[in-house]
């Protein structure tokens, strides 16, 4: 034992020092990742955010440069801080306290002083700013909006939160991320792939070079511009249209599925959820509970489309052979659609109505008739109701549309499961429905997909999925939205409407909607509004609806208008349709009467009328 | 003066030795190379000196070669008093170095009388163990062998500097092995094992524990009377021995002495303040990986963020930079060339010779335990170089002149004393 104590000694220290080096190097690595390691710090190149411009290369969102005063400690020197404080806008006190709270963080490492100082104030403190030594600009890049309504289609972009971190590997705390709109769709296309450089550290955690030569540095990948479908011209002159009116207005190219402009009224300034006072802009906007301006109407409003349904009805009708062109129904102020049950209609008493009159006087009476004809001419209603249904959804009503903005509504296109819910044991027949076929009852649809009905009326039975954005640099836009949807109504039972239509404008519902020398065609709606205001159901001042396209034969834009509480669809929707078409095809205005008329139109109070506490009257 | 005979020098030790100081040189280098260093052998910088130490270490050796073998054991009395008043002097020429007093500073060096009482305190030793009257079973010799490294010790801990005391303490490893008897060394165990007892449980649960156990061993040994007066006197040197380490460790040791054991014990943890070191070297280590990061790419190393690293350190630059692999080879090296020592110490005839081996063994061993284990994390942390590699021109040389003696002794083996 005593001649054989030292080797014992040093031969079973040499196994455990040997084990653990193994242990230490070999397995239990785990927290000194490249990424953990102290000795490494990890610094991003950010390519410059993706420009946005519109359909026809007006650029609509740019990159801004700001400017954070950063600080670093260690080279404070003094300083003259009355003049300091002066230059910067802040008091002593406040002065003191981030100087502490910047040594708190670190006394060798710069960071933020004061975020986002103004231009002004820059182009002041970058003269004096050789005086104030441990103290620096650093530039950063904020996106500028030109485009100053269209915040419901731009979107904006913030900090990600810290969901955002723990869903996805790529970004880290402080980045920036798109919300809403095409910043938020087209993300990864606008913002690029950033790159990656590591640095050696010290231990005070100054960087004194680059790690292992740059082996595991990544360049970045830059970003892609994007054109939109928009057209600015015809979009602004839109806002400036629906001043002190709420709702929508969206025109799509029907040829291409193009949006050329996506109107929400009433709008903000996308520039006011940038910058220093994000927060508190946001909270106004969220507070407005009458305007809510951070709701877009057109994509995410669900409404009964009203008379603008009759023409899916109509064609629905068309292809199940109910009616043809020529067949008539009388009318007497409406019909009983069933024993006792009576439905109101404008017709005189004893006119008879053929579906080209039906449409352009927009008879109750008739579409009623023929969509309870459409699901009768079925065993029973709820194969009827459900061809129906069939038909209907072939427009893209009832569910997303499948556009390239992150939000929407389906709306609903009610089946048979929806009302043997609502009346057990088959207790519902066509006549329950009857609403339906005057677009009112149970749909609700989005101006969008009003919109896109337009366009596939335009069209003779066909639409490409509505969309955002025409071209991406260096890349494609999706496949899905070159395709052509059909509908399940054959293209010869367009043109039966589509005459209806016509005369809509040229002696029916929309008389104002005529543009000399232009061929439009339309139809108006009105849609009965209800809402619920502390539990109580009102009944307000009718939607206002026109849905239409122009020119007949060769249709450029189709439209789709969507005013609230604007009352008959003639008294505001097809005029603001009618203005569009004319700026869009024609380049200017010549009806400066009707031009006139909508700017000064104002329905702010009738947006009030439900709040004041006094009784008020509707559809005045 | 015929002794010269470069025949029976044992070169793979010298071949090793020098191995180990040119994997010191070139991990010095590394931990303090810096963009700035114009001139890599300038004496400004660690390295530049080193190259020095290295340089005077080579002289030293062949002087000591060269000189009659005899001088050693003539002179080691005259040294070993020398060497006493050079410790003394520092109380009162000494210089300060982060509040211990260890070194004289002379023409810019700092010289560590601490790092030369090492040899001299073995030739002392192995002198006086020698002599012809003498055997450690004895009262007197234990008396006198104690004393001689018991006075180095009180001048150290003044410094105060534990850890080259801990390193002196490890003389009682020679002494067991020439014949002291295993009471001692049992007792050393036993004492230490209950200082950390101490640590982890409370006082009292183990005093009842020390006593219940002497209880069942004497009720074992009923007829031997002898046994169990010697049970009952143990008992209670455990005893006390436990009630003053619980005094010591709480009342004159300090809370940075505290809170190392701790940590090590793992009753705390600790990565930003005294934990510091052994988490930043365990990091350099996982970095390395296998093959290391390769000279002067080691990150950990580049940042400085291992204290030290240099000096007491050294031995974290070498598992960054040269990974699993190298960090063995250099164990392995040690390993191999202790055992060889330890070995060789056995064939000595004189038993001066033999002493001294053993001591060279020791005193490696006690180095290269305490160090590696620490920058492993599996010692407390206790400021020991690591023999050879580590930085600093008095523990080269004081290593050096150790292993020159021990190499000319063994040279010797066939002489005639």
């Amino acid at each position: 034992m005593k001649n054989k104590l030292l080797p014992i000694l040093i031969i079973s220290s040499t196994i455990i020092f040997i084990l653990r080096l193994f242990w230490v190097q070999l397995i239990n690595v785990d927290d000194v990742q490249l990424s953990n390691k102290n000795s490494v710090q990890r610094v991003y190149n950010y390519p410059e955010r993706g420009y946005i411009f519109d359909r026809n290369n007006k650029l609509l969102v740019e990159n801004e440069p700001y400017y954070d005063l950063m600080i670093i400690p260690k080279d404070l020197k003094e300083i003259d801080t009355i003049e300091f404080c002066k230059i910067l806008n802040i008091d002593k006190k406040t002065l003191i306290n981030k100087i502490s709270k910047a040594k708190k963080f670190s006394y060798f490492k710069s960071s933020v002083f004061l975020a986002q100082i103004s231009k002004a104030d820059y182009a002041i403190l970058q003269e004096k700013l050789w005086k104030y030594k441990g103290f620096n600009i650093q530039r950063k890049s904020n996106r500028n909006y030109l485009l100053n309504s269209a915040s419901n289609i731009l979107g904006y972009i913030s900090e990600v939160n810290d969901y955002e971190i723990n869903d996805d590997s790529y970004y880290e705390s402080g980045e920036l991320i798109g919300r809403q709109g095409i910043e938020k769709a087209y993300e990864e296309q606008l913002r690029g792939v950033k790159g990656v450089s590591y640095y050696q550290k010290d231990k005070f955690n100054r960087i004194t070079g680059s790690y292992k030569e740059g082996i595991y540095d990544t360049v970045y990948k830059a970003a892609n511009d994007i054109n939109l479908t928009i057209d600015f011209n015809l979009q602004t002159y839109g806002d400036s249209l629906m001043i002190n009116k709420f709702g929508s207005i969206i025109a799509i190219e029907p040829s291409s599925g193009e949006i050329l402009s996506l109107v929400n009224a009433p709008a903000f300034d996308p520039n006011l959820l940038i910058g220093r006072d994000r927060s508190k802009n946001y909270i106004n906007l969220k507070n407005d509970t009458i305007g809510k301006p951070l709701f877009d109407r057109g994509l995410q409003g669900q409404y009964p489309p009203g008379s603008t349904f009759k023409l899916v009805n109509a064609l629905i009708a068309l292809q199940e052979n109910i009616i043809n062109d020529k067949t008539t129904i009388n009318c007497n102020l409406g019909h009983y659609y069933s024993r006792k049950r009576f439905m109101k209609c404008h017709c005189k008493i004893g006119t008879i109505n053929n579906l080209d009159k039906a449409i352009y006087n927009s008879c109750n009476t008739y579409f009623a008739n023929i969509y309870k004809q459409s699901i009768e001419k079925f065993p029973n209603s709820s194969i009827g109701l459900d061809n129906w249904k069939k038909h209907v959804n072939s427009f893209g009503f009832g569910n997303f549309l499948g556009y390239d903005h992150p939000i929407g509504r389906p709306g609903l296109i009610p089946g048979s499961k929806y009302y043997d819910k609502w009346y057990p044991r088959g207790g519902w027949k066509a006549a329950t429905t009857i609403s339906n076929g005057i677009g009112q009852g149970e749909i609700l649809t989005t101006p969008m997909q009003l919109a896109n009905l337009a366009a596939t009326i335009a069209n003779r039975g066909w639409f490409k999925t509505p969309h955002l954005v025409k071209k991406i640099s260096n890349s494609k836009i999706k496949k899905e939205f070159t395709l052509k949807k059909y509908t399940t109504i054959d293209s010869i039972h367009y043109e039966k409407i589509i005459n209806g239509m016509y005369n809509v404008i040229e002696k029916g519902t929309a008389q104002n909607a005529k543009i000399t020398g232009i061929e439009v065609v339309g139809k108006t709606g009105t849609a009965e509004n209800f809402i619920k205001i502390n539990g109580k159901r009102l009944q307000l001042t009718d939607h206002s609806i026109f849905i239409g396209f122009a020119p007949k034969d060769d249709p450029k834009i189709a439209i789709a208008v969507f005013i609230e509480n604007g009352y008959w669809g003639t008294r505001w929707a097809a005029p603001i349709a009618s203005l569009m078409m004319e700026k869009y095809l024609n380049k200017k205005i010549n009806r400066k009467y009707l031009e006139k008329y909508i700017l000064n139109g104002n329905l702010i109070d009738e947006y009030k009328k439900p709040y004041l506490k006094s009784n008020f009257k509707i559809n005045e | 003066m015929s002794e010269i005979n470069f025949k029976k020098i044992d070169w793979l030790s010298v071949m090793i030795l020098s191995l180990l100081i040119l994997i010191g040189l070139i991990n010095i280098y590394s931990s303090t190379h810096t963009n700035l260093i114009d001139n890599i052998f300038s004496l400004k910088y660690p390295f530049g000196k080193q190259c020095l130490f290295v340089f005077v270490s080579i002289l030293l050796f062949f002087l000591v070669q060269t000189l009659p073998f005899k001088i050693f054991e003539k002179f080691s009395s005259i040294a070993y008093v020398l060497s006493i008043l050079s410790l003394i002097g520092l109380f009162v020429f000494g210089k300060s170095i982060s509040g211990t007093t260890a070194w004289y500073q002379i023409f810019g060096f700092g010289i560590q009388p601490s790092e030369f009482a090492k040899p001299i305190t073995a030739l002392a030793l192995a002198k006086y163990l020698s002599e012809l009257n003498v055997s450690i079973k004895t009262f007197k010799t234990q008396f006198y062998s104690f004393l001689i490294i018991l006075i180095p010790i009180i001048l150290i801990v003044l410094q105060p500097d534990p850890g080259t005391t801990l390193i002196f303490l490890s003389f009682f490893l020679v002494f067991y092995k020439i014949g002291l008897p295993s009471i001692y060394l049992n007792l050393f165990i036993g004492l230490i094992g209950l200082f950390f007892l101490t640590i982890l449980f409370n006082k009292q649960i183990i005093i009842i524990y020390i006593f219940s156990l002497s209880l069942l061993l004497i009720s074992y040994m009923k007829r031997k009377k002898k046994s169990i007066k010697k049970i009952i006197m143990y008992s209670f040197v455990f005893s006390a021995f436990t009630l003053s380490v619980d005094f010591i460790f709480n009342n004159i040791f300090e809370q940075h002495h505290r809170d190392r054991f701790n940590i090590v014990m793992g009753i705390k943890q600790d990565n930003r303040g005294i934990g510091y070191n052994t988490n930043q070297s365990r990091i350099a280590f996982a970095s390395g990986g296998f093959f290391g990061e390769g000279f002067l790419e080691g990150s950990q190393t580049k940042g400085s963020f291992v204290p030290e690293q240099h000096t007491d350190y050294i031995f974290s630059t070498v598992g960054e930079e040269w990974g699993f692999l190298g960090a063995s080879i250099v164990i392995l090296l040690f390993s191999y060339l202790m055992i060889r020592i330890s070995k060789r110490a056995e064939l000595q005839r004189n038993l001066f010779s033999k002493i001294f081996a053993y001591s060279t063994v020791t005193i490696l061993f006690s180095h290269f335990f305490i160090n590696v284990g620490m920058v492993l994390g599996l010692v407390p942390t206790i400021g020991i170089p690591l023999p050879f590699l580590s930085y600093g021109g008095s523990s080269l040389l004081g290593f050096v002149l150790l292993f020159s003696i021990y190499i000319k002794l063994d040279s010797q083996r066939s002489s005639k004393w």
